[in-house]
This record gives structure tokens, C-alpha cells and sequence, in this order.
């Protein structure tokens, strides 16, 4: 008996997390499908309606415009965090004498909720509050920054916030990987008088090539999930300009009483997820085990 | 490669110049993104020390005044959350009951299933390891009514109890993964010494793996804690009056429709909500870098 | 601490209760937080104290309720409802169909609610012919408060009709005032909208359109009207009213950057707070137009166990609709009594004017419910109109498509 409970330990360990995920994320992915064929509203009913909820989901112009930044939103931010990220921390990585203190500014962001940031936010985009009448007051009557109030760039200014929130977190990961890249080949490669630069491009930065997936999974599962940062800068506004799924399928869900149709939604955000995340978990784990 | 780039090699003098002028540019630089992080801070702390007055006249991003402590005081242990107007100080305890043992769990199991998944892999550990990571992005707008549901069930309906477990389950997919790439990069022959040398499977977890794991312990502390304590949805979904953690009383505080708004209480009390957070990235920063680099994202 | 304090107590109860009566005790959830209103409330909590009562307070601001409402749901489906919960309008049907609201009557009736309650408020409290809910106030949305020195300076009355408002407005914009002060946020925007639809088309037109959702009134030619007056306010506004919070526009008002607003009358606390007189420094009037649109605020009871649970709910039903309660907490909140029988004289002018409109309104039947506040539709049709008046005030949406799909919207709602 023993003998087996050593010999099946580690499944036994692991058993308990793995029943506790397949109920509580698969079987409750689950019942928000079975939810979204009904025409529940206040509260959860379970009888079949067929495919309604995906097509007044599709009619609506709110949808299109929540999954269009979607895209956007994600594309963007995933990008300019990277890049962002892996350049503060090159240039951090230079021997900077308050490496310390400079590091801790650029990760607090990650430390605070949105609830609050985004009313600083707010106040700081808002041109009549802000930047715009600052820099103006300072002399450049023509300077404009209106992005906030602008039903076509208030977008972007879900991506300069998230990026804010987010890049220091990311320029950690890449600091980490710079600093556990082997000092011998650099060493070498400068002797053999190779520029910096491309020292970086050439030999450092492609054997961090694990950190670019561990940055991605956490950039893109922030992106996903955004929220809060929405509903505290723009509250979806102007009009529903940056309306993103994970709020339309609260809006329905809570402030609507539109359950069926807040679930349609979800499975539509989790085959998106799907779409992009198992590739890479393909690629990462066959890597692995190569 | 290097035959190119060696008729670039510079004289010395040259380099020196041209070496001090990138220092500065660099610490410009740097400077100019330390600003664009701090602006919000600035703001919420000036605004904090604002009086009411003077943010109703004043500009929003201007330096105060007059200093004053107040609003501080007043989120603290003043402002309304409801009838009581206690401040932010009773929900502050609640949070700190939800956080450190949910926390504490979910870093425990999270070590337990990365070293089973990283060292003691068996047929279908890999495809485990992936559905556990894929519940990383579920959208938990999503889960809120089925687990409101079968909190309801277990019985554990609005307690601490049951915040502690809505977060140990959505945490154990991040918990499991720093483990396990943190594992994955300890040589397997380690392992397999111990077991010939008659270590068994806790044993070889407690006495070598775990004092190894410092590193990481504080990465996945750090990144479990901020997600929790920082937690809205959950803390408002699933509590009831009495176990409110410290965000939703800071949501009350903030986001009351159409009463006067104070904005400099607001600010004090984001800031203060904040605090512990803040602690932990100042405090354990240095570490956050070290555990990173120790092995977690070479994945 | 508040948890082990409450645990004590209903331990307590249980030991006590099978001998004694039952000790009233209820779980409120609600999301009046800010210190003028959690002042209101406190002062029920005193008086349910008072009365033998123990309140437990579930505070859940955000959105103007929605994160309560989200609460609530996950209560409700964890089988451990709140005793007491903030709701209105329609939601208070909707979930008495869930079948999870209690039964009332037997306060409601024993207390007279049915004489001292007008005939429409007093519908939206009661579920198939019983009472489910309880009014704390009533709110009027269709309010334009304005400046009273920038009026005098430009030499321009309060506008009666929409026509003297652009008058006024236009008048005001060449010397240099902003005219309207808004929020561009979807509720701010619907606010707006309705006054306006209720101003340009009459109570009867409001009333087929935005609470019956007649699809001949919702293309008609006046709805047109209505989007193109929209259009022409949108011009009245400065540019950076996106996402501008309700009381940043009033400060506008106060310091004369701008001229009106139009917002319910939890406006006029901010006026106050800020020390300002009303028909002095600031003025408050109708928006033009016929009507009255309300906004009434209510407690529904949930169906709970247990005799000191019951106890505690009709309790707190009694002692919302008595008189003292509905006068204290609307001196605070800037609304006006639900009950008709309230001595109004330590109110200001603005909120005499109110009650004596809802008199006669709802003698006259132009006594209607505010759609943007949640009181003349179920949430999705509500939401489906926002939907369309936000997008057309921040676009350059034309009045004929915003009619288009204000009545596709509402057609893909249900």
C-alpha cells in the first residue's frame, strides 16, 4: 500500500488541482455555453433557446466596435509593453548608478489598483485639466492632446494607461533575463570589438527568447482581462468608443439583466483566447519536452 | 560578423567624449520615463494634500497650497463606506485575512505541482500543465455566478473562508507555472541521486527543492499577493457585510454616484489601499529582480 | 471585528428567541456611501435601533449600483440573500418573477401607504397586486439649474420652451460662456435626452416612446426632432466634457465657466455644499416642456429565513415610509418626499417647486418614469436606447440613423 501511495504520489499531489480546474474553469467554461444557447436575463435559466444570443450578439454595433479594440488594444499594448519593457531594461542594464530607486518607479504601477489610477489618469489626459492646458499655459496656444474625447484616439489612451500599469512588470522579466545571460560570451564579444549594439541584437536579446512567451502570457492574459482600467478612465466612453468584451459582458451581465447574452459574449472572448494562447502553449510545451 | 563591424573600433579619446554624452543622454532618458511613471502618483499625492476648496478652484495638477493631512485622516478612520463611517481602517484587517492565507496556499500547492510537473513527469503531466494554464485566462466575469453558486453549495457563501478559496483556485494557475519553469531548470540527476540514495517523494521536495526555491517563492509571493489584494470582483461578488475587504470599501469611498465628491479623501484613500502593495514592490523589489533572474523566466 | 460583534448577536437571538419575541435584524445592502447620504441612512439605522432592531450594513457603491447589483446576484444564486436591498423601477418586478421577493402587505396596508403615496409611484412598489418594496424619495430628473449672475449678466430668463434655450445658448456663446455644462458619460447623456424627448414631445409622446417602446412613436418624425436637438446641444458643450463626472459639470455652473445644467436634484447638494443659495446664487426651474419625470429610490425585501429576519424587514418597510424618516433623509439627499402628507417647510424653493409639479402632474397623468434612471424599463431595453443616444451624441451620427437603430436596438433587446 505504501509502496504504491510513493509510486503514485506526485498524481495524487497534483489531483486535487486538477479536479479543482476542470471544475472551476472547464466546467464552468461549461455552463456559460449551455447558458448562452437560453434566454436568461436577471438570473440563470437552463432551457434551450438554440443559437439567438449570437445573433443579437452579431447585430450589435456595440459588439463590433468592443471586439475592434479588442484587437487593437491587445495588438498595441502587447507590442509597445515589449518594447518598452526591453528597452528600459537595456538601458537600466547600463550600470546606472540608482538602478534601485529607478526600478522600484517603473514596477510601483503594477503595486496599485486601477479603481483609483484612473481618476489621476483621467484628470492628466482630460485637455480642459491636463497635459493639454499645462503645456498650452506654458506658451503653445496651438499644442493639442485631446485623445480622451475623442470618440476615434480615446483608444489609445486605454493602451498609454495599460502600458503605464504594465511595462515596469515586463521590464523586469527582460532585466532578469539580461542578467542571467552567460557574462563570458559578452566579455568575448567585446574583445573581439563588436559594438553594443550588436552584442545586443545578436547574441542577447535571441537568448532570451523564453522570457519574450513567459512576457506574452502575462501581457496578453492582462489584456484580456482589462477592465477596471476601462471603467475607471472612460467608463467605456465616448459613447462606447472604448468598450472592450470584458466590459460589454459585464454591462449585460449586471448592469442589464442580459445574462444569455453576457455568456454568448464570454464564449465568443474564450475561442478568441483560445485562438491565441494554444499555439504557443503547442510550441512552449513541445519545446520543452524535446 | 565580427570582420565587418571591426573598422569601427574608435580611438580612445573619441570614445571618451562620445561615451559621456551617451551617459547623459542615457540619464536623460531614463529621467523622462521615470516621469511619465510617477505623474499619477504625483498627482493623487498632491491632490490628497489638496484642501476641497482648492481642488474646486484650482488646477487639478497644480502643487497645493496648503499642506493638509485631513483627507488622510479621514480615509483612514472618517469617511463614509456606508452608515459607518469608520474609514478605510476595518477592511483593512478583512484584507490581510483573505490575503496572506491565500496566498500562502496557493504558493504551497503552486510549489507542490510545479514539482510534480517539472520532476516527476508522467503520461499526460505536460497536457495537465496546460489546462491548468489555459484557466490562467478565463475572464472572471465569467465565473462569478457558477461559484457564487457552489460557494452557496459548500456552505461557504460570503466568508472569508470562501474568498480564500475563489482566489487559491484562479491563482494556481500562475503559482504553477513560475514553479514549474523554475524546476524545470534544475538537472534531473539531482533527483535521481536522491531517490537512489532512498529519498522519497516529500522528502527530496522538503529538504532540496524547497530551500532552493527563495527565488521564486518571492517572485510568486509578491505577483499572488498583488493580485489579490488589489482584487475587486471577487471581494465584492462573494462577501457579505463584515468580511468587505479593504477595495471594495475603497470602491465605496470613490465611486458614490450623487453625493459631493471629495477627490482629495479619494486620493488619500487609493493611496492608502495601496500602501501594503507598494511595501512589498519597494521592500522586496531587489528580490522580485533577483528571483526572476534566478530562474523563473529562462523557462 | 463588526463579523465576530454580529455572530454574537444572532447567537444571542437564537438562544433568546424561542421564548422571546422575535428580535428584528436586518442585512441592508445599498450603495448610498457618500457622507451626505450615509448620514441619511444612518439616520434609519438609528431609528431601526431604537425600535429594538440590530442593522447589519452591506454598502456596495459603483455605477449607480451596479456593483451592488452584482452582489446581489451572487447572494441570491449562494441561497444567502440580503434581508434588505436598494432597487428600483422595474428591477423590483423582475426579480419578484425570479420569485425571490417577499410579501409586504401586511405593512403596507396596516400603515396606509396606499392614501399617502401617489397613484404612480405606489404602482411601481407592488408585484401582482402585493406590496414588494418600499419608497425612500423621490428624485426629479428633468431639471436646468443655471447661474443666476450669468443670466442677469447676459440678460437671459430661464427658458421655457427649447427654442429659447438655443436662443439663450446661442446668445451666451458669442459672449464667450459655455452654455451647457455635461459629463459625456452614457447616463449623463441619456439624462439629456430624456428631458429632451419629454420637452419637444410631450408626455403622451414620451410615454408611448420611451415606456411602452411603440415602434411607430420610436421613427416618428418628432423622435427625429428630438436627435436633431441633441445635435444642436452637442454644439453648446465644451470640448472636453468626455467622461466628465456629474459634479465637475455643476462646479462649471458654480463658477460660472458655464451657464446651465441639466441634472436630477442631487445637483442642488453640490450647490449647497459649496455654499451657494438657491434663487440667488443659483436657479433651478423644469426643463421646457410639460411633465415630470421621477426617479424613485427603494428598498425591496428578499425572501429570507427566519422569524427575527422577517421581523427586521417589516420593520424597516414601516419605518422608511413614516413621515420623520422621509423628511430627515431627503433634507440630506436633495429629494423630496415619496409620501404626499410631509410638511415641506424646512425645504428650499427647488424642492417645493418639485413637490407642487408632482402633484399636479400626476393629477394631470404626465407623472412618468425616468428610462434613464432605471425606472421606466427593464435593464436591456434601457441599456439597447443609451446605446444608440450616447453613440449619435459622440458621433456624427445623422438624426434619421439614429432612429434606425434606436428602433433596431430596441427590436434586439428582448
Amino acid at each position: 500500500m505504501s509502496e504504491w501511495l510513493e509510486n503514485h504520489l506526485p498524481k495524487v499531489v497534483l489531483a486535487p488541482s486538477f479536479i479543482a480546474v476542470l471544475i472551476f474553469v472547464y466546467g464552468f467554461i461549461g455552463w456559460t455555453a449551455w447558458v448562452s444557447l437560453t434566454r436568461s436575463k436577471l438570473l440563470p435559466k437552463y432551457e434551450i433557446h438554440g443559437f439567438i444570443q449570437y445573433e443579437r450578439l452579431f447585430d450589435s454595433p456595440r459588439w463590433d466596435t468592443a471586439i475592434n479594440n479588442l484587437y487593437i488594444f491587445g495588438a498595441l499594448f502587447i507590442v509597445i509593453a515589449m518594447v518598452l519593457g526591453l528597452l528600459l531594461a537595456i538601458l537600466l542594464d547600463q550600470k546606472i548608478r540608482v538602478e534601485g530607486a529607478i526600478r522600484t518607479i517603473y514596477l510601483y504601477p503594477m503595486a496599485l489598483s486601477m479603481i483609483v489610477t484612473g481618476t489621476a489618469w483621467k484628470w492628466i489626459l482630460n485637455p480642459g485639466l491636463g497635459i493639454e492646458s499645462m503645456v498650452q499655459g506654458w506658451g503653445f496656444p496651438n499644442f493639442e492632446f485631446d485623445w480622451l474625447v475623442n470618440p476615434d484616439y480615446a483608444i489609445y489612451t486605454i493602451v498609454l494607461a495599460a502600458i503605464w500599469q504594465s511595462s515596469g512588470f515586463v521590464m523586469a522579466l527582460f532585466l532578469a533575463g539580461l542578467r542571467s545571460v552567460d557574462g563570458e560570451i559578452i566579455k568575448a564579444a567585446q574583445v573581439d570589438g563588436i559594438p553594443t549594439w550588436r552584442i545586443y541584437t545578436a547574441i542577447i536579446i535571441p537568448s532570451m527568447a523564453p522570457i519574450f512567451l513567459s512576457a506574452f502570457i502575462v501581457l496578453a492574459h492582462l489584456a484580456i482581462k482589462s477592465f477596471d482600467l476601462v471603467i475607471a478612465l472612460t467608463g467605456g466612453g465616448p459613447g462606447y468608443a472604448t468598450d472592450l468584451p470584458a466590459t460589454y459582458m459585464y454591462a449585460m451581465a449586471f448592469s442589464r439583466g442580459d445574462i444569455g447574452q453576457a455568456a454568448s459574449s464570454a464564449m465568443i472572448m474564450m475561442l478568441v483566447v483560445f485562438a491565441i494562447v494554444v499555439p504557443y502553449l503547442y510550441s512552449e510545451l513541445r519545446a520543452k519536452n524535446d | 560578423m565580427t570582420d565587418l563591424s571591426m573598422p569601427q573600433t574608435q580611438t580612445r579619446s573619441q570614445s571618451n567624449t562620445s561615451k559621456i554624452a551617451l551617459r547623459w543622454l542615457l540619464y536623460i532618458l531614463l529621467g523622462l520615463f521615470a516621469l511619465y511613471y510617477l505623474m499619477p502618483l504625483f498627482v493623487m499625492l498632491t491632490t490628497s494634500l489638496k484642501s476641497l476648496e482648492e481642488i474646486r478652484t484650482g488646477s487639478l495638477i497644480s502643487l497645493p497650497r496648503e499642506v493638509s493631512f485631513d483627507a488622510w485622516k479621514t480615509a483612514w478612520s472618517g469617511a463614509c463606506t456606508g452608515i459607518q463611517c469608520e474609514g478605510l481602517r476595518p477592511y483593512f484587517w478583512n484584507s490581510v485575512l483573505i490575503a496572506v492565507p491565500a496566498v500562502f496556499l496557493s504558493t504551497l500547492i503552486g510549489a507542490l505541482n510545479g514539482y510534480v510537473v517539472a520532476q516527476w513527469r508522467f503520461k499526460g503531466a505536460n497536457i495537465i500543465f496546460s489546462l491548468m494554464l489555459f484557466g490562467c485566462f478565463i475572464p472572471f466575469q465569467v465565473v462569478l455566478l457558477p461559484m457564487a453558486r457552489l460557494l452557496g453549495m459548500m456552505g461557504i457563501a460570503g466568508t472569508i473562508p470562501g474568498l480564500i478559496f475563489v482566489h487559491v483556485i484562479y491563482g494556481l494557475g500562475f503559482t504553477t507555472l513560475f514553479f514549474r519553469n523554475y524546476y524545470v531548470t534544475i538537472p534531473a540527476e539531482l533527483t535521481k541521486a536522491a531517490r537512489v540514495d532512498g529519498a522519497g517523494f516529500m522528502r527530496i521536495f522538503w529538504s532540496i527543492f524547497l530551500p532552493l526555491s527563495l527565488p521564486i517563492i518571492v517572485v510568486t509571493v509578491i505577483w499572488q499577493f498583488t493580485q489579490i489584494w488589489n482584487d475587486f470582483l471577487f471581494g465584492v461578488s462573494f462577501s457579505q457585510a463584515g468580511t468587505q475587504p479593504v477595495t471594495v470599501a475603497l470602491n465605496n469611498i470613490v465611486n458614490s454616484t450623487t453625493g459631493v465628491k471629495e477627490y482629495n479623501v479619494d486620493m488619500a484613500a487609493a493611496i492608502i489601499a495601496g500602501l501594503p502593495t507598494l511595501f512589498v514592490y519597494v521592500v522586496a523589489g531587489k528580490y522580485f529582480i533577483r528571483g526572476l533572474t534566478a530562474g523563473s523566466v529562462k523557462g | 471585528m463588526k463579523r465576530f460583534a454580529f455572530a454574537t448577536v444572532s447567537t444571542l437571538a437564537v438562544v433568546a428567541g424561542s421564548s422571546v419575541v422575535a428580535e428584528p435584524q436586518a442585512e441592508v445592502l445599498h450603495w448610498w456611501t457618500s457622507g451626505g447620504e450615509a448620514k441619511s441612512v444612518a439616520v434609519l439605522q438609528e431609528e431601526f435601533a431604537s425600535n429594538g432592531g440590530t442593522w447589519t450594513d452591506m454598502p456596495v457603491a459603483g455605477g449607480g449600483g451596479d456593483a451592488a447589483m452584482t452582489a446581489l446576484r451572487a447572494r441570491v444564486l449562494a441561497g444567502n440573500a440580503p434581508t434588505a436591498v436598494q432597487l428600483k423601477g422595474p428591477a423590483i418586478q423582475e426579480w419578484y418573477e425570479e420569485g425571490v421577493l417577499a410579501d409586504i402587505s401586511s405593512v403596507a396596508e396596516a400603515e396606509g401607504w396606499a392614501e399617502v403615496l401617489p397613484a404612480s409611484i405606489a404602482g411601481h412598489m407592488m408585484c401582482e397586486g402585493t406590496w414588494c418594496a418600499a419608497p425612500v424619495n423621490v428624485h426629479r430628473i428633468d431639471w436646468i439649474w443655471a447661474n443666476a449672475d450669468i443670466l442677469a449678466a447676459n440678460d437671459i430668463e430661464m427658458p421655457s420652451t427649447w427654442e429659447e434655450f438655443n436662443a439663450a445658448a446661442e446668445k451666451l456663446q458669442a459672449a464667450g460662456v459655455i452654455p451647457l455644462a455635461h459629463g459625456g458619460q452614457s447616463w449623463q447623456d441619456a439624462t439629456v435626452f430624456e428631458a429632451v424627448a419629454l420637452g419637444l414631445g410631450g408626455p403622451e409622446f414620451y410615454q408611448k416612446a420611451l415606456v411602452d417602446l411603440d415602434p411607430e412613436a420610436l421613427t416618428s418624425d418628432t423622435m427625429i426632432q428630438v436627435f436633431d436637438q441633441m445635435r444642436t446641444m452637442r454644439g453648446y458643450v465644451d470640448e472636453n466634457f468626455s467622461g466628465r463626472d456629474w459634479n465637475l459639470a455643476t462646479a462649471m455652473v458654480m463658477n460660472g465657466e458655464a451657464a446651465f445644467q441639466i441634472m436630477g436634484d442631487w445637483a442642488k447638494g453640490e450647490f449647497l455644499a459649496a455654499g451657494k443659495k438657491p434663487g440667488e446664487d443659483f436657479l433651478c426651474a423644469s426643463t421646457p416642456g410639460d411633465g415630470y419625470l421621477y426617479n424613485v429610490d427603494s428598498f425591496a425585501m428578499f425572501e429570507v429565513e427566519g422569524d427575527d429576519n422577517r421581523a427586521g424587514q417589516e420593520l424597516l418597510a414601516k419605518l422608511i415610509v413614516a413621515p420623520n424618516f422621509q423628511e430627515v433623509f431627503n433634507l440630506n439627499k436633495g429629494s423630496i418626499p415619496a409620501r404626499t402628507d410631509v410638511a415641506l417647510d424646512a425645504f428650499d424653493i427647488c424642492a417645493k417647486i418639485s413637490a407642487e409639479d408632482m402633484g399636479s402632474t400626476s393629477a394631470g397623468g404626465s407623472l412618468l418614469p425616468s428610462y434613464a434612471h432605471g425606472m421606466a424599463l427593464r435593464g436591456s431595453q434601457a441599456g439597447a436606447i443609451t446605446d444608440v443616444v450616447t453613440a449619435h451624441f459622440n458621433s456624427d451620427m445623422s438624426s434619421a440613423d439614429a432612429v434606425q437603430q434606436l428602433a433596431d436596438a430596441v427590436a434586439n433587446s428582448y
